[in-house]
């Protein structure tokens, strides 16, 4: 009964947030109705025996994904009152497009349902005794044990693009150029002096 | 009411999904919050691959969530840092502006 209650509260919280995302005025209560959302995601996830990826949505998306959305949304000094002009115009045609796509996502999901359709035989089931992170982890490094190195290039591929993109040289910063730090020797650093006693250097 | 099953998980994430589509209409002067919108899309798919993979007692979808969930974070990355690059040259970040390469 509790997992009941607990499902209906976290999927309308879920439902609710997202709505939110997309219609708050303000960029940054978005970010947090976002914030919100995932973190009900990720309670769904518990309830559906899930509970590694819980986690990972919690320190993936809510630490890490979540908060560059606010840096950036903190970041941009953009006139967010103007950034909602134009919502009003695309509601009606936005609204009815939404209302047959959830009408015909629903409708096959039920009909899918209804249908009892079985799993197949030759699946990866959750061995007996086994906790969901440690079959989880068994079936990542055996069976799609490339793909998660596949994985991790993409994830190194975008970390180069970011920095990339980002990254620029202002001309009026001095830098340091460790090339002619090193490649300087005696010869251009020292020079003798023969300096007379009472009269200085005088250059 | 009374008993959750998969098809009620597959509403949650329809409506989600849904919500997703229809913020990508509607919010077209804002690509921070079209990013966003991309995110709670992906969201969706993950509660799905989720929802099969403990319904039908394979393991496989959860592996899938986690590797979607690894393209949604490159996604926002790249995302995030193009929009910096796009604010930085043209002081604003409405998509209905993007338009320098019409010929």
């Amino acid at each position: 009964m509790l997992q009941v209650i607990a499902f209906w509260i976290l999927a309308s919280v879920t439902v609710l947030s997202a709505f939110f995302v997309v219609a708050a005025r303000n960029p940054v209560r978005s970010v947090l109705w976002l914030i919100l959302a995932f973190f009900s995601a990720a309670g769904l996830f518990v309830l559906l025996g899930a509970e590694f990826l819980a986690m990972l949505l919690i320190v993936v998306y809510v630490g890490a994904v979540a908060v560059l959305f606010l840096f950036v949304v903190m970041m941009l000094d953009v006139d967010f009152t103007e950034l909602k002009q134009g919502f009003l115009s695309y509601l009606p045609f936005g609204g009815a497009v939404a209302i047959v796509l959830v009408a015909e996502l629903i409708i096959v999901g039920q009909s899918w349902v209804q249908a009892g359709v079985v799993a197949p035989d030759g699946v990866s089931t959750t061995p007996e005794g086994v906790s969901n992170v440690e079959a989880l982890g068994m079936l990542l490094y055996d069976d799609y044990a490339y793909f998660f190195q596949a994985a991790g290039l993409v994830l190194l591929v975008a970390m180069i693009g970011a920095i990339v993109l980002t990254l620029r040289h202002k001309p009026h910063v001095k830098r340091q150029n460790i090339a002619d730090q090193v490649g300087r020797d005696r010869k251009a650093a020292v020079t003798m002096h023969d300096v007379k006693s009472g009269e200085g250097l005088g250059e | 009411m009374t008993e959750i099953g998969l098809s009620h998980y597959l509403a949650v994430a329809a409506i989600l999904f849904t919500i997703g589509v229809f913020g990508i209409f509607v919010n077209r002067k804002n690509v921070i919050i079209l990013l966003m919108s991309v995110e709670l899309l992906l969201l969706a798919v993950n509660i799905n691959l989720v929802a099969f993979s403990s319904f039908l007692g394979d393991l496989s979808g959860q592996v899938f969530a986690m590797f979607v969930l690894t393209v949604a974070a490159a996604e926002a990355a790249v995302g995030l840092a193009i929009l910096v690059v796009y604010f930085r040259n043209r002081g604003n970040i409405s998509v209905e502006d993007v338009n320098l390469m019409k010929g």
